[in-house]
């Protein structure tokens, strides 16, 4: 059944609608919710979304309880490939809960976490910019990680990453929903603009694996990875010393060592290596610039480090 | 009156981006006013270049208190004005969403950390400062209220309204909250217009600071005084939203007076020009924000209205 679960008419002759579709079998109401596209260069959850959407009606038999699949938070993004909101100067994910009273896109937030409150588990699914590639990962802020960490195991991520909690980053749907008692998981993964098939797979896997676990898919478990955690570990960040043209030497999932070489930056006009860009810290390389261009600052790579001595994982 | 860069970025294709100061006087820093931080905030850079005309003047006739500091940095973000951006150019993100800035991170957040390094430490701090949405504003002052800046200061700029917001989430990392919590009391002026010059407002903008520094002691002149100014918290005005969507014609002008009932604006079909929506004000008051896009969507704010009635609401 596909529902519009928030709708604004547009200026010239268009609504906005926001959709959802919701697949449900037997007598379970557990409900299950896969979010995406908040950002409108965010892709790699559409695929997702077909992938799983798909697989549920072809074997709508296994299915006990209730997906919700909402492909697209932000259609207007999606489609003009703008990461905002067209015409709006604010990140939808900085404007969560929303509110009846205030603009549009904020009424509109506010009916999503409305619709969304009340799921078991909801995985609301991110890809990196176009700047920055990232292996499939799970985000979480320590308060949340207590409740979160047993259901992102399931996922078939490669890495969970809990991080410390800041202010601005209460106004994301993820933050909300957890406020409000719905276990809300955020997913890292891939780069922005782009599909990449084997992370989606990957995480399809994940995502039926956590269905059997939640008791509303009673299919066999797919294998999946047991994913590092960032508990005990540092993230290293790596950014661009120097403006130029950033051309790689390192791969995703590279193990290296403090000042290892993981790529140049080069000037275009002059032919010289403007900078020898190398790893901070020991560790994985679980995020790497795509997007060549760098200025001063630019994030070339994100390096977790290995646990740390006398701690446990 | 000394010109100086404040701090230089290195572009891969494009000059260095030199954020520029004006330095006025001497000795304790005692206000630093920043202009544009996006692309189009042309009215607010117009302002600053103004003040720095006025600040000149009184320099040489030796009007500036001494042991007196006055900082002006016009704009920050002028790589994005030359190419009819809003955000920075490369990534979109928003200067005045990554302060104070961290001098390791990514390039706007080092944006921000130049900056913040070279304006903290001042007594008052004075951004002049754009909506996120399109629309005209009464001049007025607004402060975010964390607690460390007294209210009752904002009646030195002489405006006809202060007014008093409540941070949001979102609001911690902008220039005005980040300061405060730094220990500048900082306010935020709005000067009508963004990506338009409006004349008489940017004047009353440039008089508004120079009456705020005239009282702080700051310049030793005399400008002609300003309003009355009535504090108010932002909750306490009234938003109207659009009820339909179409083409919006306004029929009231920012700082006009109304009565409820009164029709402040209207809702026309962009194909047959029907009236899809006749937009009536809920309350009695002044308007103080008015949107000014010809097209407009459904639950869009197009209005606020201080209202008449705060008995309840009143700051």
């Amino acid at each position: 059944m596909i529902e519009t679960i928030a709708s604004a008419d547009l200026a010239v002759n268009e609504k906005l609608c926001i959709q959802k579709r919701r697949i449900q079998n037997g007598n379970s109401t557990r409900r299950l919710s896969f979010v995406t596209g908040t950002h409108g260069d965010e892709l790699e959850g559409q695929y997702l979304a077909y992938m799983l959407g798909k697989y549920i009606d072809d074997n709508i038999d296994m299915l006990d309880g209730i997906v919700d699949i909402y492909p697209a938070l932000n259609p207007m993004g999606i489609d003009s490939i703008t990461r905002g909101i067209p015409m709006f100067d604010l990140d939808m994910n900085r404007i969560f809960p929303g509110t009846r009273h205030g603009t549009m896109m904020e009424v509109i937030c506010s009916s999503i976490v409305d619709d969304l409150s009340g799921s078991d588990v909801c995985i609301d699914v991110h890809s990196s910019n176009i700047f920055l590639k990232e292996l499939p990962q799970i985000r979480m802020s320590v308060p949340t990680s207590e409740i979160l960490l047993p259901y992102a195991e399931h996922l078939n991520v490669d890495f969970i990453w809990v991080h410390e909690s800041a202010t601005v980053l209460e106004s994301t749907l993820a933050h909300t929903l957890n406020t409000r008692g719905t276990k809300t998981l955020v997913v890292e993964m891939g780069v922005g603009m782009r599909i990449t098939r084997e992370y989606c797979e990957q995480l399809f896997d994940g995502l039926v694996n956590l269905m059997v676990y939640m008791g509303i898919w009673k299919g066999e478990a797919p294998q999946v990875r047991k994913p590092v955690t960032s508990v005990n570990r540092e993230v290293g960040f790596v950014n661009s010393g120097a403006a130029g043209i950033f051309v790689p030497s390192a791969n995703f999932g590279d193990e290296v060592k403090k000042g290892d070489y993981i790529g140049d930056v080069l000037d275009p006009l002059t032919s010289a290596v403007v900078e020898r860009v190398e790893a901070v810290c020991d560790g994985m390389i679980f995020t790497l610039r795509e997007y060549p261009v760098v200025y001063g600052g630019s994030l070339i790579a994100r390096i977790l480090e290995p646990v740390k001595e006398g701690k446990a994982e | 009156m000394k010109k100086k860069v404040l701090f230089s970025l290195k572009s891969p294709y494009r000059g260095h981006l030199d954020v520029t100061g004006f330095r006025f006087g001497h000795g304790e820093k005692s206000i630093a006013v920043v202009g544009s931080m996006r692309g189009n905030e042309v009215q607010q850079m117009y302002v600053c270049s103004r003040l720095v005309q006025e600040l000149k003047k009184l320099e040489a006739e030796d009007k500036i208190t001494e042991n007196c500091e006055i900082l002006v940095v016009p704009c920050v973000n002028y790589y994005s004005m030359n190419i009819g951006k809003r955000f920075w150019a490369m990534d979109n993100t928003d200067i005045n969403r990554m302060f104070p800035g961290y001098n390791l991170g990514e390039t706007t957040q080092r944006i921000a950390d130049g900056l913040f390094t070279k304006i903290q430490g001042y007594k008052y701090g004075v951004q002049l400062a754009s909506f996120y949405q399109p629309g005209n504003f009464m001049p007025h002052v607004r402060l975010m209220d964390t607690g460390f800046t007294e209210t009752e200061i904002m009646k030195d700029f002489g405006l006809q309204y202060a007014i008093v917001r409540r941070p949001r989430p979102y609001d911690t990392t902008t220039l005005n909250y980040n300061w405060q919590i730094w220990e500048t009391k900082a306010f935020s002026v709005y000067a009508n217009a963004t990506d338009t010059i409006d004349d008489k407002s940017a004047e009353e903008a440039v008089l508004a600071i120079l009456r705020f520094m005239s009282a702080r002691g700051i310049i030793n002149t005399h400008i002609r005084p300003g309003y009355c100014t009535e504090i108010i918290r932002e909750s306490a005005a009234v938003q109207v939203q659009s009820e339909a969507a179409g083409i919006f014609r306004s029929a009231v002008n920012v700082g006009s007076n109304v009565e409820r009932g009164d029709l402040i604006g209207r809702i026309m079909n962009p194909f047959d020009g029907e009236t899809v929506s006749e937009i009536r004000t809920p309350v009695s008051g002044v308007v103080y924000f008015e949107y000014n896009a010809p097209l407009i969507n459904e639950k869009t704010v197009c209005y606020k209205i201080i209202t008449n009635d705060r008995t309840e609401k009143k700051f």
